[in-house]
């Protein structure tokens, strides 16, 4: 192996990184807040932070162990929101030709939105090396540590949370989620079947079977819709979260 | 061990398995079929709806105006931006409501 001068690597991912971390630090300090809102310890809501790393899942973790449904759908609707990185990890694995094996299983653990699209476009215009990744990845993650949690010592200190909306936040930040995947195939007609399943599920089963069965519904839809030559995931896609 | 740190672990072990499996799979079997790609694709659409409507439904004006607005906004401006937007029309319309 020949040597490589690491530094412009550095240089680049944190470069590249510092507008996504103040995109980051809102959602993640709020997560903190509403994570000891909604009754978990700040232990609790850290080792969250630190091990699952994916926070629109653990808006959804936080909101149905608040709901007290049995812990299987609560770790099957994590699995089902975070189900998106299968194809992340699909595509930039291809560009991790210079990683070694304890790199790539590192790399995978830290594959969030922002992280793969960076990574994409690092792998077509320089080539994708552990340098940048890591660097990358380093200013994400300890930003977004760091900042849930203030969130987490200074939420808890804010009452009455009604007063400032913080009690509705997860439904408004999941509905932007969602318009951010309107250029996806069969956007409409997916969230339509979605959202008419989980509300016919919700009035008759109830919490959490909307999820479920609104969700499968959803994919059924996009699998009849699909075309052989339609994208899964459409370039230029504003990835967030 | 406390429930909730379990679930969280759990939580832990499927999301880093959703973020290696991809590669693991692929670098097997090479392509996957069309319709199993798009609803892969869809899959957080189709379940972050399926999570958001009952609140439209269930909950008062201010909160249904709330996440039409907030939908709409994200249609162009940033995740950040309407989420803030949602919010402040949420906000707006409790207080006047009250």
């Amino acid at each position: 192996m020949s040597e490589i001068n690491r530094s412009p690597d550095i240089r680049d991912g944190v470069k590249d990184a510092a507008p996504v971390l103040m995109a980051v630090a809102p959602f993640s300090a709020v997560f903190g807040a509403v994570a000891i809102e909604q009754g978990l310890s700040f232990h609790e809501m850290l080792l969250a932070c630190l091990t699952i790393y994916a926070v629109a899942s653990q808006y959804v973790m936080v909101e149905l162990l608040g709901q007290n449904v049995p812990a299987w759908s609560v770790v099957l609707s994590v699995f089902a929101i975070n189900f998106r990185h299968v194809l992340y990890s699909a595509a930039i694995g291809r560009s991790m030709a210079r990683f070694s094996g304890p790199q790539r299983a590192a790399a995978f653990f830290l594959l969030v939105d922002p992280q793969y699209a960076a990574s994409e476009a690092r792998a077509a215009r320089n080539g994708l090396r552990p340098a940048y990744y890591f660097s990358y990845a380093a200013c994400v993650y300890i930003t977004w540590i760091a900042t849930s949690s203030l969130g987490g010592l200074f939420g808890s200190l804010i009452e009455n949370v009604e007063r400032y909306g913080v009690d509705f936040i997860l439904p408004i930040y999941f509905t932007g989620l969602v318009v951010g995947f309107h250029k996806r195939p069969s956007f409409l007609p997916v969230l339509v079947i979605s959202a008419g399943v989980a509300l016919a599920a919700y009035f008759t089963l109830g919490t959490p079977w909307h999820i479920t069965l609104g969700g499968l519904a959803g994919l059924l839809v996009a699998a009849a819709l699909a075309r052989p030559e339609g994208e899964g995931i459409p370039k230029g896609e504003k990835l967030n979260a | 061990m406390h429930d909730t740190v379990l679930i969280i672990l759990a939580c832990a072990a499927v999301t880093y398995l959703t973020r290696i499996g991809g590669h693991l799979v692929l670098s097997r079997f090479g392509e996957i079929h069309y319709r199993a790609k798009a609803a892969l694709a869809s899959v957080p659409t189709a379940v972050l709806t399926a999570l958001v409507t009952p609140y439209v439904f269930t909950n008062g004006s201010p909160e249904a105006l709330a996440i039409l607005v907030a939908g709409l906004a994200a249609l162009r401006a940033s995740l950040m931006m309407s989420v803030a937007v949602g919010l402040l029309v949420l906000l707006a319309l409790r207080a006047l409501l009250i």
